[in-house]
Parts: structure tokens; C-alpha cells; sequence
């Protein structure tokens, strides 16, 4: 063929012969078409050779286990009446209940640490930063199982018997069989306590609102801090003198058999409470440290030539933006940290997968639905605490034009 | 001449007159800052006693430091023992010992006892030189491929991923595995070694045959896929006969490996299976396929809302019941699949972070330049969007590293598995803390290390994008 001359098999406005392999369309609903026959092949065939194992291992599947009795004891569940004769639906919802009260706190404790840990980590104190910074990476680069086994192995066990328990005050005795605390009792009307408080909350929060309004109208302030603190911590003790004094609290009691009465809070969850907070505190530390490095220093030196004085500029302008920086991963801390709770499996703490996926399961044989249900339910966690957090980040978020 | 006196020379020329008694000429020497501001002393006051909070932060940092530090550091070497070959090296006058009442301190001996144990397991003595030479092997892959400027990295890391893999695997097992056919009836020919080569000749054909039919039905050419497939057939015929090769290698099985080799076991397996794994499902993530897509989301949403745990549980209780019958997985296997499954899902979003921090416009420039979807994933994109994950892929390894240790609850024997059925043994009774203590210094050296080399790489590989 002579060089330089094209040519052309079809007019401009003719469609180019493309392989039918290489039509980017075709070529994407035969890949999807493959994948999906495939995944429903595999399902199918996982789905028939369970039916056909259970039926051969003779193990019932349903969910009529739930109804059943469970009896076997358990040795925590502060909301939830349960005894043997409870059923293994009562057994989830104490499950369920433990992993919770565990998550809650130690995502509370967690952060509180985890802020201390990271704040004092960019001290300008070289030994309060040395001791963050090993904390830090002390914590952190130690298996957490090992950490849960030292708490609850290595320290509290070597506390003393119940005869000779530590008095700890007002916060109650502690011994080798756990914190005895004092334990709260409602009498009747003790709700109205409850209602104060929430009512109290309501009320800051409608009192923030009018300030911030009549301040962009005004250039008024209204110290709504204290108004709130003093609505939200005033109208229940209002509420509690008002209607009588309806809660007391009953302390332990030494006796010759170790302290009775009180609320005892046994070891396990303790160290795993411990154990826990610190952990994820150790990750949250780093987490605060780079949020507020993320700030840049020119917008402390602006709040400050615009006049703010140092707290309301941290409060307006460097926390906000810091938080930015620091929400999405703390998320996946308390995610991480309501998921590591199951490690109480290891020393028995009654939590959704000890109790659930450990003894239910043995007891029943019932792998799949129970298997099933325990990970849904930390799924259905997740997602919650995730759509939770991600709504709080669009609210925080930068808005841009 | 110097700056001041040429200074002086242009000002006494521009005035015309000096009027000026005395000029300096030469600049004095600074004085030395006080002593108070320099030295150790200057430091102190600078960083620990700045203020009256400072002060007070300072002084009771170091209480803190004092209630904790004498006593780990008594403990751990000070009244340590460090040798001994029984309980007794270990007790005090009361339990019968030669330590003075009341003491209390580490007994490493007892840790010396049980050394080889926390490495291997229950690794059978006469086979122990197989772990060690597995070891041996991994390291001296390992550590040529993590400095940057050591020579030969492409066949480095054919070793590390296609030889290396294999070795380890029939020198841990002892290899001979039996094959038996799998496509035949056995009608036609009854089970043996030569049935599964038959079969296997067979299979590539039908892949073959398959693979042809689809792209001639597409008008393409149908060479190069039919080539590449019998080049994979054939590399993975090479594994299998390997493995199925009697090196006169004992058979030890997996119950009885154990110890810190189990954990690398999981470790490098997991990551090197979730790494493929994970960058697979993020293009799949943000592919335009919306099953793939769908597929995708799910899967990683999923793995990532559980625990690892209920994964392992699941992994040992629910995937034998999902088998056809008479089809059984080793322990360790399943429990592999199950770390391999969950760190993948970690790695996705690892990797979907890296991908999205890549400009339109790189991916428009390779699309522009004509290049194919993985052209331009392999040649453009992933490059540089792995580069910049680096660091979460090495926090997923070591998250995944510290997460083996929950293999104890399905019964696999890692270190801490083990540390609980030898404290059960009565002739050490009692001790607990020196192995908490051992297990935890080397978890730690391990995991900070890798972290400090990942800081290390970012720094090092660290370009900005401009």
C-alpha cells in the first residue's frame, strides 16, 4: 500500500466496526451477567448443602429456639430480669443489653482519655508529652486480647479476698470479686427526676436557639452555658427535693462474709471496660493529635487579630474545624470499640457473642440462624452508629459554595 | 575592607565632611546568653517549668513516673531471676526456695523452658529445623525487599510471591499431598494421581474451549486469552505437582503447628490474600457496573459491621455445614479464608481512599492517551494511588497482626493459646505475668517497628501533587 494514503471503509456518519467483545456496554452486561450467575450459583449451592448437612446432623433450623427455656445461669444483667428458666430470646436480649452497657461506657471513657492523652501529647511539657507518646504507642502495638488477659489475670485478680476488701468510700468496696458499689434504689415518683432532666435539656436547647437569634438581630449575648447548666443540673434536683427525696442510695455493708448489699459490678466487666477504653483511647489520642495539627496556626493568629480573646477562639474557630478533621475516624474508633467488646468471649463476660454465639450456640446447634443474628445485629449497630456519626459530619462538615 | 568601613567611606564621600567623633567599626562579639537560658538548666526551665501550671503538670507527671517505673523495672530485671531449670529457682524461704521472703520479681527461666513451644508449638522436635529454615527464608526475602537500595527487587519479589510461598508450604506440611481425579465418572477410569492429571488436561481444554467460544462469538481474537489461560493453567499445574511430590518430608499436620509461627502464618497469608482481594473490590466499589457495585458495597459493608470473632466462629461452625458432603477443610485453612475475607474488606476501603485521592484528570489523561480500563489502572492509577495508601495498608497489617490472636478461640494455638495451656502445667504454677509480659514485648517490637518503617517509606516516597 502506497504510504500516506487512508483508506476509509466507511462514511463519517457511519457506526466504525468495533468487535462486539471490545463495545464497552456489551461488554459490562456480560461481565455482570457472568458475576450474578455465578454469586446465585454459589448461594444456591451453599444454601442446599446446609439443608442437607442439618437434615443429616438432625439439627431442627428455625427460629422456634427462641421460645425455648436456655437453663443455664448468667452472672450479669443489671436491666434484664433473667433466670435459668428464661428463654434463649431472653438470652439475646441480656446479650444485647451486656455488649451496649459495656460499648456505651467504653466509648465514653475512651474518649475522654483518648482527648486527655492527645492534648497532653502536644504539650509543650516535654515529660507530659514523652509519657503520651508512650502511652500512645505502648497501647496501641499490644494485642488487645492480651491486654483484656493482663487486666483481669495479672491485676485484678491479685486483689484481695472478699474478706479484707478495699474500701474505696464513696464509691464502694473493691475485692477479687468486683467493685460493690452503691446501688441506687427508685422509690415511687423517682421518674419525675428523669423527666426534669430531659425537660431541662429541652429547655437549654430552645433557650440556644433564641440566643443565637436575638444575638444576630441584637449583638446581645445571653450566657446560655450556665442558663443550661444550671436548667439541666437544677430542674432534677428541684424535681428530687419536690417529690421527696424518692432515691437513696444503699452502700455495701462489711461483713464477715465479705460486703453485702450494694450493686457488685463483677471483675470481668471491669477489666474489660479497662482494657478496652484504654486501647481505643491510645488510637483516639492520635486521632485528636492530627485533628488539631490539621488546624493552621494563621487561624489562631486571625481569631486573635480580629479580637477574639483565646477561649471564645478556640471555642469558635479552632475546635470546630478541628473536629472536621477528627469525626470520620473517631467513628470508626467507636465502631472499632463496640466490635473488640466481643473479646469478653475470653473471659466470660456475658455479651452478645459469649452468651449468644458461645453457649446458646453450643447448647442449640443451631450455627446458622444464631451465626446469623449476632452478626446482623453488630452489623445493624454499625450501620446505626455510622448513619448517626455521618449525619453529625454533614452538620460539622465545611459548606462550600 | 569590610561592610561597616565601606558604609563609613560612602557616608563620609555623600556628606562631604566627617563631623562624626566615632564610628564603630567593628561589631562587638554577642555576649553569651544567660545561664539560666542555655544548657540543661535553660532546657528545664523552657520545657518543664514554664509557668506555674507547667510546674505543677511537671511535678506530677514525675509522681506518676515514680509510683510506676521502680516497680515494672524491679520486676522485670532488677530482682528478676535469670536462670534456674524449676519452679524452685523461683520460690521464696516459705514455698521452700532460697529467695528471701516477700520477694517478687520475673521469673524468666520459666519462660526459657517453654521458648520453642512459643515459636513452633508442638512442632515435632526431629521436624524442627523445617519451621526454622521457613523462618530463615522468609527473612532473607523480607528484609532485601524493605531497603529501598537493595539490588534485584523484581526477582526479590518473584521469590517472595511465588517461590517462597510454595517451599513454605511443603516444608511446613511435608507436601505428598494425594490428588485424586475430580471432572471423570469414575466409570471411565478409577481415582489415582494420573486420573487428576487427565482431568486436569481436560479442564484447560474445556476453559479453553470456553474462553474461545465467548470471544470469537464477539468477533475478537481469540489467541492471546487462550494463551494466557494455558500459562496460568500451567503455573498452577507446576504448584499442585509440587506440592504432591513426596520430598521424603514427615506429614506434620496444622494442630500441631503453633506459636509465634502460626501467628506470621496468618499474618502473611492474610495480607498477601486480602492485598489482590482488597484492591478488587475497591474498583469494584466505585465501578460503573452498578452490580458490580452493589456486590461490592454489600461485601465490604458487611465483613466490616462484624466482629472478628463471629467471622472466626462462622469460619468453624457455619462453612463446613455450606460444603457438599464428605468435603472437609483443615481448621487453619478455614480460619485463614475467614481472616483473608474480613482484612479484604479492611484493605477496600484502604485502597478506594487511595484511588479517590487521585485527580480526574489523571484518570481523563490516561483514557485520553487511549489506554484500556486496566491499562490505565496498572500503568496510571493504582501506582500512584497504592503509594499513597502505604501507610493504612501497613496499619491494616499490623491491626491484622495483633487481630491473630483471636485464632485461641477456635482452637488454633497461637502464642496466647499456648501461654494458657502451659500455665495449666503444674510445675511452673502460678506464673502468669512473665508470659503476659513476653507475649506483649514481642507483639510490641513487631508492630512498632512496622510502624516506624511505614513512616519511614511515607516520608521517603513522599511527592506532592501539584
Amino acid at each position: 500500500m502506497a504510504s500516506g494514503e487512508v483508506v476509509s471503509t466507511h462514511s463519517v456518519d457511519e457506526k466504525p466496526k468495533v468487535a462486539l467483545l471490545n463495545d464497552p456496554k456489551v461488554r459490562g452486561t456480560i461481565v455482570q451477567a457472568v458475576l450474578l450467575i455465578f454469586i446465585i450459583w454459589l448461594i444456591y449451592n451453599m444454601v442446599n448443602n446446609a439443608a442437607i448437612n442439618l437434615a443429616k446432623a438432625g439439627i431442627a433450623s428455625g427460629f422456634d429456639f427462641l421460645d425455648r427455656e436456655a437453663g443455664f445461669g448468667l452472672n450479669f444483667s443489671p436491666f434484664i430480669d433473667y433466670t435459668e428458666t428464661s428463654t434463649y430470646g431472653t438470652v439475646y436480649m441480656v446479650g444485647l443489653q451486656n455488649t451496649l452497657i459495656l460499648a456505651v461506657l467504653g466509648v465514653i471513657f475512651a474518649t475522654i482519655i483518648g482527648f486527655v492523652v492527645g492534648v497532653a501529647r502536644l504539650s509543650s511539657n516535654w515529660v507530659v508529652s514523652k509519657i503520651a507518646y508512650w502511652y500512645v504507642e505502648i497501647l496501641r502495638n499490644i494485642p488487645l486480647l492480651l491486654q483484656i488477659f493482663i487486666w483481669y489475670k495479672g491485676v485484678l485478680a491479685t486483689l484481695p479476698g472478699k474478706r479484707d476488701s478495699i474500701d474505696l468510700g464513696v464509691v464502694g468496696q473493691l475485692n477479687a470479686a468486683g467493685l460493690f458499689a452503691p446501688k441506687p434504689i427508685f422509690a415511687a415518683g423517682a421518674s419525675a427526676i428523669f423527666w426534669a432532666f430531659l425537660a431541662g435539656i429541652a429547655l437549654t436547647w430552645i433557650i440556644g436557639r433564641w440566643a443565637r437569634k436575638r444575638q444576630m438581630a441584637t449583638g446581645q449575648q445571653f450566657p446560655v452555658f450556665w442558663t443550661g447548666l444550671g436548667l439541666v443540673l437544677g430542674l432534677p434536683i428541684l424535681a428530687y427535693l419536690v417529690t421527696g427525696m424518692p432515691v437513696s442510695l444503699e452502700y455495701p455493708v462489711s461483713g464477715n462474709f465479705g460486703p453485702r448489699g450494694g450493686m457488685q459490678v463483677i471483675p470481668e466487666f471491669i477489666s474489660l471496660l479497662i482494657a478496652l477504653s484504654t486501647y481505643t483511647a491510645a488510637f483516639i489520642a492520635e486521632i485528636v493529635r492530627a485533628g488539631i495539627l490539621a488546624v493552621n496556626r494563621g487561624q489562631t493568629e486571625a481569631s486573635h487579630a480580629l479580637g477574639l480573646r483565646p477561649g471564645p477562639a478556640l471555642r469558635l474557630v479552632i475546635i470546630p474545624q478541628a473536629l472536621r478533621v477528627i469525626i470520620p475516624p473517631l467513628t470508626s474508633q467507636y465502631l472499632n470499640l463496640t466490635k473488640n467488646s466481643s473479646l469478653a468471649v475470653a473471659i466470660a463476660y456475658p455479651d452478645l457473642t459469649a452468651v449468644f454465639a458461645g453457649t446458646a450456640l453450643n447448647q442449640t446447634g443451631q450455627a446458622v440462624e444464631i451465626l446469623l443474628m449476632t452478626m446482623l445485629t453488630y452489623l445493624a449497630i454499625s450501620l446505626a452508629v455510622s448513619l448517626f456519626m455521618n449525619w453529625y459530619n454533614a452538620k460539622m462538615a465545611l459548606v462550600e459554595r | 575592607m569590610s561592610d561597616t568601613d565601606s558604609q563609613t567611606a560612602l557616608y563620609r564621600a555623600e556628606t562631604g565632611a566627617l563631623e562624626i567623633a566615632f564610628v564603630r567599626e567593628q561589631m562587638t562579639k554577642p555576649m553569651p546568653a544567660p545561664a539560666s537560658e542555655v544548657g540543661v538548666v535553660g532546657w528545664m526551665r523552657k520545657n518543664l517549668f514554664d509557668g506555674w501550671f507547667n510546674t505543677l503538670l511537671t511535678l506530677f507527671a514525675l509522681w506518676i513516673l515514680y509510683l510506676i517505673l521502680p516497680g515494672i523495672l524491679n520486676f522485670n530485671f532488677f530482682n528478676a531471676v535469670w536462670s534456674g531449670t524449676d519452679r524452685l529457682a523461683c520460690s521464696d524461704v516459705n514455698q521452700g526456695g532460697e529467695l528471701y521472703e516477700g520477694w517478687k520479681g520475673a521469673c524468666w527461666p520459666y519462660i526459657g523452658a517453654y521458648f520453642k513451644q512459643f515459636i513452633f508449638g508442638r512442632y515435632p522436635d526431629a521436624e524442627l529445623w523445617r519451621p526454622i529454615l521457613v523462618l530463615i527464608m522468609f527473612f532473607a526475602g523480607l528484609i532485601p525487599m524493605l531497603i529501598p537500595s537493595a539490588p534485584f527487587k523484581r526477582e526479590n519479589i518473584i521469590y517472595m510471591l511465588g517461590i517462597f510461598p510454595v517451599v513454605a508450604f511443603i516444608l511446613l506440611t511435608g507436601g505428598n499431598l494425594n490428588y485424586n481425579g475430580f471432572l471423570l465418572p469414575n466409570a471411565i477410569m478409577a481415582d489415582s494421581a494420573l486420573k487428576f492429571w487427565v482431568d486436569y488436561v481436560l479442564l484447560t481444554a474445556v476453559i479453553c474451549g470456553v474462553v474461545h467460544f465467548i470471544v470469537r462469538g464477539m468477533d475478537g481474537d481469540s489467541r492471546r486469552p487462550i494463551m494466557l489461560t494455558i500459562f496460568a493453567m500451567a503455573l498452577l499445574g507446576i504448584v499442585i505437582f509440587l506440592s504432591s511430590i513426596d520430598f521424603g518430608l514427615r506429614f506434620v499436620e496444622t494442630p500441631q503447628w503453633g506459636g509465634f509461627l502460626m501467628t506470621l502464618v496468618i499474618a502473611v497469608t492474610g495480607i498477601a490474600a486480602s492485598l489482590p482481594l482488597g484492591i478488587a473490590l475497591a474498583l469494584g466499589r466505585r465501578s460503573q457496573m452498578p452490580v458490580v457495585k452493589l456486590l461490592s458495597v454489600i461485601f465490604i459493608e458487611f465483613w466490616r459491621g462484624v466482629p472478628l470473632i463471629t467471622v472466626l466462629f462462622m469460619s468453624s461452625v457455619m462453612l463446613p455445614l455450606f460444603l457438599p458432603e464428605g468435603v472437609t477443610f483443615d481448621k487453619l485453612l478455614r480460619a485463614l479464608i475467614g481472616v483473608a475475607l474480613f482484612s479484604a474488606a479492611y484493605m477496600a476501603e484502604v485502597v478506594r481512599g487511595g484511588l479517590q485521592a487521585i485527580p480526574k484528570g489523571q484518570y481523563e489523561g490516561a483514557q485520553a492517551l487511549g489506554l484500556a480500563f486496566w491499562q490505565m489502572m496498572n500503568l496510571v492509577v493504582l501506582p500512584q494511588a497504592l503509594k499513597l495508601v502505604i501507610p493504612g495498608i501497613v496499619n491494616t497489617f499490623i491491626g491484622l497482626f495483633k487481630d491473630t490472636t483471636l485464632v485461641v478461640f477456635i482452637g488454633i494455638l497461637d502464642p496466647i493459646g499456648r501461654a494458657s495451656a502451659i500455665r495449666a502445667t503444674s510445675d511452673w504454677q502460678g506464673i502468669y505475668w512473665e508470659l503476659f509480659i513476653f507475649i506483649g514485648a514481642v507483639f510490641w517490637i513487631f508492630c512498632f517497628s512496622m510502624s516506624r518503617y511505614s513512616m519511614h517509606l511515607e516520608r521517603r516516597l513522599k511527592t506532592d501533587h501539584r
